[in-house]
């Protein structure tokens, strides 16, 4: 289809407008970040809400067939609604594991039923989807999933635990890896992908309290629980197979997703903003020389982020060590986030000691923000994991 | 701007033709042997340089100059400095660059195509206090009877004792201000060489005392910012080099010495510093082609070029110095002899490090930029 630039503008404001008379505003508590920090009822109904004002609008899936409830629209239009919803703030998409997972797997992979089945209450966020892949024993080394289904008739036998499951308590249905065979040739073989229903009797979704004391996620326990047979993504045996073209759409490295935000997207910028609106001893604290230093310090190592970025690019450029720059890329963005999340607390005077409150600066969200940035130096394996890998496959240093 | 570095294919040529040069012209043992060298590199290797047409790359071709930008000088400099090799072509390039901007008709006309050719120019800027405020000299001209009479001393003036003509920083009348001297004009005894910590480096003190020159000798102009700019790019661009083959010899000893039975480079604590040290490489390294992007587009404001130039300097001397301290460390014992290279890299790190301003200055200057 051929979309003129015209038209496009056009598109554009109007969502722009669209948001600025829809953006559901300050519900009168702190809001969470992202998907992975919903713990209170209230949250995930404001939330989940907001998801569906969007879908009804024709704003969400965009571009997944209309047949089973998308827009059937190119994907620019989907891309100027996600650009304008980050330029606007408005809150996140909150079913983000159907939205940007599940739903591309299922539309790539899944039958014709479960297209029909699943994808419009991924949109509409009646429907709510979790992710099972790590378990509490293994961290990131998904290839060691231990959680065991057992065929029996036209049912499978689930039991075992899931940890990290954020939306526990709310979904409907989770993209779950299992272990069908024990005696594989090796351990990816035995694993297989489910669609798997939540409200089944045996699984139990426990919320676990956070470092902010927060629920954001829950463990997942499974005793004897049966889930159809017929939920299975791929045949018996190749769930790793799918679990990895799961986490290319996680990763973003192919397209697909149905769009929107799924998190607010924090930067360096806004904790400029804060040192610019912030005191310290009843002084703009930006005329403290030490902080101006750590802010400047702070901008410099982001655009040096975003520049190795441009870098990346320049295949020339990366000749001697191509994978350094994207390797590296989780370790630095998420260690500068946690440690720029840590010198916004440093801006607050005494009041950097407060905790989600009124009383505090920005109702504690940076608090808040500070805890949960280290979601992102441990998960998806540990900063320091991140050093070792880049140490033995780019630099080809013997192992630890 | 359209992209943040803009990487031709030319200046791709450029890289790998200046890496496979230095790297020939300049394996570390000569490296060594030319420490003792009354000049930093023999006439024969620079002939060679200015052959392969390096000295005219950014002179405009009205000028016989090849008309390029400072984007296609710094993969020669980075290649420079990753071999360690010290040539006036930095100083050379700079001298032109301050003649394009400040210089009169006749000074352009008589130098630059010399430059081009290979003629060597270098500059007298900073002075006995260290200060990195580049139009604030102390040394004075004074107008006598049609001359200009200058005094002060003038130092780390580089490859002095080889230049054809020196550009030195004045006041005049209170103003700052730019003046072009001739070899002829300076007294041999008026040069003396500088103990520096760099001692691949031809360092000279200049004493300008008793010197004087014609009124024609003034660039009509000043352009400090921009010299500034230039110098902070190319020694940032030669420490990107000087940078990577660091990070080559810190590898090159954790994988071949073992301690304890295992090879060092299996333990953690020698090999996330040396992962830190990667990753400011390629910080530097962006920067660097970044700011020279960012110089070279003709849209780019003044406060765009010093944003950039002095984010590279910063990231690039912080990142140098890391390295270079740490493979002192990572070698152990051997690291602390002189026989052990890491030596010269970090005392090329220190030296670019406090030329025209260290990360902590860079930052102080940026504030207002950035935070204002």
């Amino acid at each position: 289809m051929n979309v003129n630039e015209q038209a496009l503008e056009a598109f554009r404001q109007e969502v722009s407008t669209w948001l600025e008379e829809n953006n559901p505003g300050d519900p009168g508590f702190l809001l969470p970040e992202s998907f992975m920090e919903v713990g209170t009822d209230a949250q995930f109904e404001y939330l989940r809400a907001w998801q569906r004002k969007v879908y009804d609008a024709g704003y969400l899936g965009m571009s997944w067939p209309k047949e089973y409830g998308g827009g059937g629209k190119p994907q620019v239009f989907q891309d100027i609604v996600t650009q304008e919803m980050a330029r606007q703030r408005v809150p996140f998409m909150t079913n983000t594991i159907g939205l940007n997972w599940a739903g591309p797997l299922i539309l790539e992979r899944g039958t014709e039923e479960a297209k029909q089945k699943y994808i419009r209450g991924i949109l509409n966020a009646d429907d709510i989807w979790c992710q099972g892949f790590s378990e509490p024993d293994h961290g990131s080394d998904l290839g060691s999933a231990q959680v065991k289904a057992v065929r029996d008739g036209d049912e499978y036998v689930i039991n075992g635990s899931k940890i990290w499951t954020s939306l526990g308590s709310y979904a409907k249905y989770m993209i779950l890896l299992a272990r069908t065979d024990t005696g594989g040739p090796n351990k990816y073989a035995g694993l297989s992908f489910f669609l798997a229903p939540m409200h089944v009797e045996g699984i139990t979704p426990q919320p676990i309290k956070k470092l902010t004391s927060e629920f954001g996620f829950c463990q997942t326990f499974f005793h004897d629980a049966r889930i159809p047979a017929n939920c299975m993504m791929g045949q018996e045996g190749e769930g790793w197979q799918v679990a990895m073209a799961t986490l290319m759409f996680e990763r973003g490295n192919v397209g697909g997703q149905a769009g929107g935000i799924s998190m607010m997207d924090l930067n360096v910028n806004d904790v400029l903003e804060l040192a610019r609106r912030s005191t310290r001893n009843g002084r703009p604290v930006l005329e403290d020389p030490l902080i101006r230093d750590q802010m400047v310090q702070f901008l410099i190592e982001a655009k040096s982020n975003s520049l190795m970025g441009a870098k990346g690019r320049i295949p020339a450029l990366n000749a001697e060590r191509p994978g350094a720059v994207a390797m590296s890329g989780k370790l630095r963005s998420t260690e500068l986030k946690r440690r720029f999340c840590q010198f916004a607390l440093s801006l607050q005077g005494a009041n950097g000691g407060r905790f989600i409150a009124p009383a505090a600066v920005d109702g504690g969200k940076w608090q808040r923000i500070y805890f949960n940035s280290f979601s992102a130096t441990i998960g998806g394996g540990t900063t320091q994991v991140q050093y070792n890998i880049m140490g033995e496959r780019v630099l080809g240093l013997p192992k630890s | 701007m359209s992209q943040p570095i803009e990487f031709t294919e030319e200046q791709s040529m450029l890289l790998d033709t200046a890496m496979d040069f230095c790297g020939k012209h300049s394996p570390v043992s000569l490296v060594r042997a030319r420490l003792s060298d009354e000049q930093t590199i023999p006439a024969a290797v620079w002939q060679e340089i200015v052959d392969l047409g390096w000295s005219a790359i950014t002179i405009p071709e009205t000028y016989g100059g090849l008309g390029l930008g400072l984007s296609e000088l710094v993969p020669v400099v980075e290649s420079m400095g990753r071999h360690l090799m010290a040539t006036p072509l930095v100083w050379s390039a700079a001298v032109a660059h301050t003649l394009l901007l400040a210089g009169s008709e006749e000074q352009k006309n008589t130098w630059l195509p010399k430059l081009a050719t290979g003629a060597v120019a270098t500059m007298g800027l900073v002075e006995l206090d260290g200060s990195w405020l580049l139009d604030e000299p102390t040394c004075t001209a004074e107008e006598q009877a049609g001359k200009l009479v200058l005094t002060g001393t003038k130092c780390f003036v580089q490859d002095a004792t080889l230049a054809d003509m020196i550009i030195v920083s004045v006041l005049l009348a209170g103003q700052p201000r730019l003046v072009l001297l001739d070899k002829a004009q300076i007294p041999v005894a008026a040069l003396t060489q500088e103990v520096v910590i760099d001692e691949t480096r031809r360092s000279f003190q200049l004493d300008l005392d008793g010197i004087s020159v014609g009124l024609e000798s003034l660039l009509p102009q000043t352009c400090f910012a921009e010299i500034e700019q230039v110098l902070m790019l190319l020694l940032s661009a030669e420490m990107v080099g000087g940078h990577a083959n660091t990070l080559n010899l810190v590898i090159d000893y954790l994988k071949t010495r073992k301690q304890f039975d295992k090879y060092i480079g299996s333990y953690q604590a020698l090999k996330h510093p040396t992962v830190d040290i990667l990753i400011g490489l390629e910080a530097s390294r962006s920067h660097v082609y970044h700011g020279a992007t960012v110089f070279d587009q003709a849209d780019s404001s003044s406060a765009d070029k010093a944003i950039a130039l002095r984010m590279a300097k910063a990231v690039a001397s912080q990142g140098f110095a890391f390295a270079g301290d740490r493979a002192i460390q990572f070698h152990g014992g051997f690291g602390f002899t002189f026989e052990c290279d890491a030596q010269l890299y970090l005392r090329r790190a220190l030296w670019c490090q406090y030329q025209f301003g260290d990360e902590t200055y860079q930052r102080s200057c940026l504030a207002p930029l950035l935070l204002d």
